[in-house]
């Protein structure tokens, strides 16, 4: 006789522990393919899972075996016209069905596709943002987690009338019940029983000894019926604990320059790195707004496909995004509240007269509220004034400051990294 | 007898009381026939799990290892893009032989499988030769657990990469870590932790006495430099670098030793493919077959049961874009099928090539083939004519000597004979596989380890994983190791290809 098993609930992910042995021997691949991916993603696409693809030669695990040469013979199967003797051209490409006896095809061979497999949204951003850790967000979050909140958890016996649960607590006095009396029914089971064989049997029945079942019966069914519809043991409470909320509210001010300067491929590598950023903060904290602020003589605040697309011309004066900034984060941003960040990207063009405001208002005004400023310029022409201001900057507030140049796609990703590597203490 | 019975269930939706009923009228029948099976251990699974008990070697437990994550990974892909289908089943020859049915399946399904797995192939790992003297069903699953425990406690005392290292390297070797002729002892979990400590002395010492560096004396060091070791060529390479590596830890030793013999234990079932499937597949058909006559099962059930049949059998062309290569389970269904044919309602032909045969008992003719062959034998001794025109075989020569490919014999009357070889040829491993085998160590020298792959109709090796192979080697032997091609005398080709370098510096391989 078989054995059937229900296996059905057993753990479904026993292959976890090799899949990541796997993810953890090929690290450095995986990595690279996240940064592809990421490069070729528009911005409100980041956020999820991927396609990781390796090529397959790098995961060959090799084995001994026959290389193409020497004498083969194979046989096969639906011969149509062949007879023996026939003779043709050896196809190209190497020995048709040479490998195909092997069944895994897992090593070697020419023209292979790619390892291909998903990887979930968690772990390409772990991948993308390993090592990095944000800036001053510890210190943040240890002086402001007072912020608690209520979550369930489960059920309890003890609690306040308002949290009854009145589907469990019913359900504990049924069973209670149940429980308490099933000596009394089982008793009547059987005293019905008797009654039913006397019934059948009306010659040997006993007048009395069927009364006196009946009162029994009676007696047991009262009984029953004095055990409590529900007591206090059965009610059951939903239970709610807290738990501290840490501040969680980020806004990342998105500063660029769209003067004519800017082409769009400097505008895309900026999104780039903005879209990064998001994607970084919207990891550590729950809520994340974004104001978009675009410059070029004058500042305006702007919606986010205007801010990427929308074009205009004219001079440059940053100031005026830092002061619109600057505003903006008084009037609706309190750093008491919120964790603020600014990250801005130009191609370095300012008006001259226009850096020393610049310092200032970054110095005195916003240095101060937010929680990190960066800066990155996206340019393969010289550093112009505002660089080397900026420059000073970082020089005196290196925790919260940071300014880094771009030259060209493949800039952006390390250049993010170095931004917020980790920084001791 | 001819009362037909009422079918056990008319809707194709299972129940594990339905499974138990289907189980046990399967068995009945399947004691009628004859088929001397383990206990069956059936587990109903999800598909995910299949994927899981796939990526594992189809073992129920498996020391971790990143090839196994790579064939989840793979294995996952396919099938949720619907380029694969999973297999309905899985089996173990283990005892109680364990059994997965997915639960995805429909009823027909279920029992197709436990008609398959449960009664055919665990009648096959029973009864067939080589499973009975190579494997040990009743210790397999204890063993991969202490193994499992062993790798993982490898894992934690000398890190994930240590161990990996060497898994990796043993892996490479793994169908060089088998003995073919020699019946190898009986694996044992609760012997193998007593036995380890011994082993560990034991090595050490011997290992000792042959690495001597105590000069000798010169006249005996001509007599020295003759004499090989080993004296005769070592086949099996995992077990002489276990033996005689001289810079192994006995942890390392132990990994090396793990992974023969989980590689000893599938060796048969490399060996006896197309029996193994046609066993099975001509054993689910037959089955329910007869449970169909009975009147167990209905038209419906027949019919959803016959196409499932029909795809497992089926076999594409050879110029279909289908075809890789034949398939195991129509070779070996048509063949036991064609026996009990043969059997029943031999032909004149029949006759003539299986005067034995013809008009024999059929259940004791497929019984025998099944217990005596491996697939090598099993083609040469039964392959019929009949079968050979049926699947319209024909055999190519592909000799790189010439600028064609010639049509060898076909399934005609003067090819019969040679195509049949040809074919159980083609199931011979030690043709299938290079034959390299250990050919001698420079104990007096560099201690470099020299292989020889003993060439077969001049095919020589694929250069590519050769060289990554031979790091491996080296990896575990702790020296330089060499590999020469030798056909005949000749020595045809060697590894590394001799390019201008120094020694080659140990480096971890992460492919080049």
């Amino acid at each position: 006789m078989s054995i059937v098993i229900d296996r059905r609930l057993n753990a479904k992910k026993k292959s976890t522990v090799n899949r990541q042995r796997f993810l953890r021997r090929y690290k450095n691949h995986v990595k690279k393919a996240v940064e592809q991916v990421v490069n070729q993603r528009s911005i409100t696409d980041v956020d999820r899972g991927g396609e990781i693809s390796i090529p397959t030669k790098d995961l060959s695990e090799p084995f001994f075996h026959h290389g193409e040469g020497g004498a083969t013979e194979r046989v096969y199967p639906g011969n149509k016209d062949f007879n023996s003797g026939d003779r043709f051209a050896r196809p190209r490409g190497g020995g048709g069905g040479g490998g195909a006896g092997e069944g895994q095809a897992s090593d070697g061979g020419e023209g292979m596709d790619d390892f291909v497999f998903q990887i979930d949204r968690e772990e390409l951003l772990e991948y993308l943002f390993e090592d990095l850790e944000l800036p001053n967000l510890v210190e943040k979050e240890l002086k402001e987690s007072s912020d608690y909140k209520l979550k369930r958890a489960g059920f309890t016996n003890a609690g306040s009338p308002d949290k009854i649960n009145i589907i469990r607590s019913l359900r504990g006095a049924h069973a209670r019940r149940i429980a308490l009396s099933g000596k009394e029914r089982k008793e009547i089971r059987e005293l019905k029983r008797e009654i039913r064989e006397m019934e059948v049997s009306p010659e040997t029945t006993d007048k009395e000894r069927v009364e006196a079942l009946r009162a029994r019966i009676r007696e047991l069914n009262a009984k029953i019926k004095r055990l409590p519809f529900i007591d206090e043991f059965d009610l059951k409470f939903n239970n709610m604990v807290k738990v501290p909320n840490p501040s969680s509210k980020a806004v990342m001010f998105c500063v660029m320059d769209v003067s004519g300067s800017m082409t769009r491929d400097i505008k895309d590598m900026a999104k780039r790195f903005f879209m990064l950023l998001y994607m970084f903060l919207e990891r550590s904290y729950e809520t994340v707004e974004l104001v978009f602020i675009r410059h070029h003589a004058e500042a305006r605040e702007c919606n986010e496909h205007d801010f990427f697309y929308a074009r205009e011309t004219g001079g440059t004066v940053v100031s005026s995004a830092l002061k619109l900034s600057n505003e903006i984060i008084d009037e609706r941003y309190s750093p008491k509240d919120w964790n603020i960040y600014v990250a801005q990207a130009s191609d370095g063009d300012n008006w001259e007269a226009d850096c020393a405001k610049c310092d200032d208002l970054i110095r005195n005004k916003i240095l101060s509220k937010v929680q990190f400023f960066s800066y990155v310029e996206i340019t393969d022409r010289h550093h112009q004034a505002l660089w080397h201001d900026y420059k000073a900057i970082e020089d005196e507030h290196p925790d919260r400051f940071a300014i880094q140049h771009i030259q060209e796609p493949g800039d952006i990703y390390p250049v993010f990294r170095k931004l917020f590597e980790k920084r001791e203490a | 007898m001819t009362k037909r019975k009422q079918p056990l269930s008319t809707g194709s939706e299972w129940s594990f009381e339905l499974i138990q009923s289907y189980d046990r009228e399967i068995a009945r029948i399947a004691e009628k026939f004859r088929l001397d099976t383990y206990p069956n251990q059936i587990e109903i699974i999800s598909s995910e799990q299949m994927l899981d008990a796939y990526a594992s070697v189809g073992m129920p437990l498996m020391y971790n290892h990143w090839s196994y994550g790579k064939q989840f990974l793979s294995n996952q892909q396919n099938y949720q893009r619907g380029r694969m289908g999973l297999a309905y089943e899985i089996v173990i020859n283990s005892n109680p032989c364990i059994a997965y049915l997915m639960e995805e399946n429909s009823m027909p399904m279920q029992a197709l499988v436990i008609a398959h797995a449960c009664y055919g192939h665990n009648s096959f790992f029973k009864g067939n030769y080589l499973f009975k003297a190579w494997t040990d069903a009743d210790s397999i699953i204890d063993y991969l657990l202490f193994a499992k425990n062993y790798v993982a406690q490898c894992e934690e005392k000398y890190g994930i990469d240590a161990v990996e290292d060497i898994l990796d390297a043993c892996h490479a070797l793994q169908h060089q870590g088998v003995n073919r002729y020699q019946r190898p002892r009986p694996i044992s979990a609760e012997e193998e932790k007593l036995r380890q400590k011994e082993r560990q002395e034991y090595i050490q010492r011997n290992l000792n006495d042959l690495w001597r560096t105590i000069p000798q004396m010169s006249d005996e060091d001509q007599a020295q430099d003759d004499r090989r070791f080993p004296a005769d060529p070592e086949e099996n390479i995992l077990y002489f670098i276990e033996k005689n590596a001289p810079l192994l830890e006995t942890w390392q030793r132990e990994l090396i030793r793990i992974v023969r013999k989980v590689s000893q234990y599938f060796y048969p079932q490399r060996q006896t493919q197309v029996m193994n499937e046609g066993w099975a597949t001509f054993w689910h058909y037959t089955i329910l077959h007869e449970m169909y006559d009975e009147g167990l099962v209905t038209e419906g059930f027949i019919m959803e049961f016959l196409h499932s049949h029909s795809n497992v059998v089926m076999q594409p062309g050879f110029d279909s874009p289908y075809f890789s290569g034949i398939n195991p389970y129509t070779l070996g269904f048509n063949m036991f099928c064609d026996i009990r044919r043969i059997c029943e309602n031999p032909t004149d032909e029949d006759r003539a090539w299986f005067p034995d045969l013809a008009g024999s008992d059929w259940l004791e003719a497929v019984h025998y083939a099944m217990e005596n062959f491996k697939d090598e034998s099993f083609i040469l001794q039964y392959l019929s004519p009949k079968v050979m025109r049926d699947m319209h075989l024909f055999c190519l020569k592909d000799d790189e000597e010439n600028p064609y490919i010639e049509v060898g014999p076909i399934h005609n009357e003067s090819g019969y004979r040679e195509l049949r070889q040809a074919l159980a040829a083609q199931y011979n491993l030690g043709n299938r596989e290079p034959n390299i085998q250990v050919y001698n160590v420079a104990t007096r020298g560099d201690r470099s380890m020299t292989l020889r792959h003993f060439m077969h109709q001049g095919q020589p090796l694929d250069a590519g994983s050769t060289t990554e192979i031979l790091k491996h080697c080296r990896r575990l032997w702790g020296f330089d190791v060499h590999l020469e091609s030798v056909d005949g005398d000749q020595v045809k080709a060697v590894f590394p290809e001799a390019e201008p370098k120094k020694k080659a510096p140990r480096r971890k391989n992460k492919a080049a």
